[in-house]
């Protein structure tokens, strides 16, 4: 190698941090003229180490769920694979639930993906817009027919889960929200993910009502939202919704337009 | 245009789980810093603390993603970012570093080096007067805390940093521990380092914690942690750089195992102590 004349263009140096396999870049040194195989090792881990942090700090049930040895193992294969494409941190990690599913070591915990999306959606609703949520009075002057014509806005961020296993119960217990128990009813379970004030509430969704409020997100008719919940669920009640929805402060505006229904 | 500045006073780099202690016993705290990238939501907890203590502290903003360093344009869609917090906060500084974190579409959270040279002075300076123009104010940049060295760099830090300066009349934070890592690291004098340093474009000092390591040789490798107390020899530093330039806003960086309040502000009163010892030298 000719010292000198090497140039370590930032493009090899990219390339050797998130592959453990390449060697230190020409042209970089240290004073003791020796390969800095260490010296480049620090940067390496500060790279792959900070963006595990951030994934642990984001993803903290699933990490609680696997064990941090094995959330770590699995978070730096993600890291190598889906480097982020942000500075901002707090968007690392949306492709995490679809890689989990991918990613056969957790093949024996086919709910994870689904916590991994819970804690995703919280991340996204804590630095949503603020908003004023609509006091019960607001709904108190509905009759049936506005149903026909009426769309809700909603708290900036709020997210629907949907889970075929008990997902919103799993991440209780590994979230301190709940007391760790055996699940007795093995059941799936949808999640609602939205703001009061500053803080973010999970809440298990009744049946019918992730169809319902998907739909309402969607900008359906409360008519539209309402008869889709009923083909998706039987036991859908539309009042018991409507009061939910109410009273997890959701909607921040009721809008009636007569276009046609989506 | 008359630009704000942080006060001449000790200040802390901001950890939510701080808020009600700052808030409660500021001790000698005359402002506070945040990381750029963590404010960048849309609403939430973080802006309301961040709308709440800048209604009692002076506001550093300090980017640690805009990557100044790259070997490519600057990201726009993370400038105009920036240009919006700065508009919203109206902060008394925006700092930024002598580092590049990102190639191509890959962001890489780390503050990398590069090369000194006349290609690499050319680039930061432009990406400097481009940041400037952005945000329609004057930006301090940072000296790194750096590991490795480059074969083909030809100009000293120093003078790195002071050619900057006069292309931009950009202002200059100066990390004492990342002199004193650096110096450590690279087996070159810390002192003669400071003394080369052009102290009167210092507009806001950063005091951290460091880790120590050996590299291949035995060589002694100090890493830049921010997960512990400010060791004694970067004290030893920083008060010769008081000694000579009077107070300056200096901030207390801990961002890795982050204490109880108590002990983050005992860092800020041991910086406060001196201030406070050679403002009054200054003044007689």
């Amino acid at each position: 190698m000719n010292s000198d004349q090497a140039s370590s263009d930032q493009a090899s140096f990219a390339e050797a941090l998130l592959d453990p396999e390449r060697r230190v870049p020409d042209g970089v040194t240290s004073h003791t003229h020796l390969a800095p195989a260490k010296r480049f090792t620090v940067y390496r881990n500060n790279v792959v180490v900070s963006l595990i942090d951030a994934l642990a700090t984001r993803f903290p049930a699933v990490q609680r769920i696997v064990g941090e040895e094995f959330f770590r193992a699995m978070a730096g294969v993600f890291v190598r694979a889906h480097p982020p494409r942000s500075p901002l941190m707090m968007t690392y990690g949306e492709g995490l639930p679809a890689f989990i599913e991918t990613f056969a070591p957790a093949a024996e915990l086919p709910y994870l993906a689904d916590v991994a999306r819970l804690e995703a959606a919280r991340t996204r609703v804590f630095h949503a817009a603020d908003a004023t949520a609509l006091l019960a009075e607001a709904f108190s002057a509905l009759d049936p027919t506005d149903l026909e014509t009426l769309r809700i806005r909603f708290s900036p961020g709020t997210a629907i889960v949907r889970s075929s296993h008990p997902s919103v119960t799993i991440w209780a217990m590994n979230a301190d929200e709940a007391e760790p128990a055996p699940i007795e009813d093995w059941c799936g379970e949808d999640a609602l993910i939205s703001r009061e004030g500053f803080d973010v509430v999970v809440r298990r969704l009744l049946p019918g009502g992730a169809v319902f409020l998907s739909r309402l997100l969607a900008d359906a008719t409360l008519a539209n939202a309402a008869y889709a919940a009923m083909q998706d669920s039987a036991a859908f009640d539309l009042a018991e919704n409507i009061a939910g929805l109410i009273s997890a402060h959701l909607a921040t505006e009721l809008v009636r337009t007569q276009s046609p229904a989506p | 245009m008359i630009q704000p500045t942080l006060p001449p006073r000790t200040g802390v780099g901001f950890k939510p789980e701080h808020f009600d202690g700052l808030i409660a016993d500021p001790g000698p705290i005359g402002f506070f810093e945040v990381h750029a990238e963590n404010y960048m939501g849309d609403g939430g907890l973080p802006h309301a603390q961040l709308a709440r203590l800048h209604e009692r502290f002076a506001l550093s903003v300090h980017g640690v993603g805009l990557s100044i360093g790259v070997d490519a344009p600057l990201d726009r869609a993370h400038l105009q970012r920036l240009r919006r917090l700065c508009d919203r906060y109206r902060p008394e500084s925006f700092s930024e570093h002598l580092a590049w974190s990102s190639h191509g579409d890959v962001y890489l959270n780390d503050l990398l080096p590069l090369p000194y040279t006349a290609v690499t002075l050319t680039r930061v300076a432009d990406h400097i007067a481009e940041v400037q123009d952005a945000l329609g104010r004057r930006m301090l940049l940072e000296n790194p805390a750096t590991y490795v060295l480059f074969a083909e760099s030809t100009i000293a830090e120093t003078d790195f940093l002071a050619d900057i300066v006069r292309r931009t009349g950009c202002g200059l934070l100066l990390d004492v521990n990342n002199v004193y890592v650096s110096a450590t690291n690279h087996d070159r004098s810390a002192e003669a380092y400071l003394a080369a340093f052009p102290l009167e474009h210092v507009g806001e000092i950063h005091l951290a914690g460091h880790d120590a390591s050996v590299d291949d040789a035995g060589a002694p490798l100090l890493i830049d942690a921010h997960g512990s107390s400010v060791a004694d020899p970067v004290w030893a530093l920083f008060e010769r750089v008081i000694a000579h330039t009077g107070p300056l806003p200096t901030l207390i960086e801990w961002d890795n195992d982050v204490p109880a309040w108590p002990v983050l502000r005992g860092e800020a009163i041991a910086a406060d102590a001196v201030l406070t010892r050679f403002a009054a030298m200054h003044a007689a």
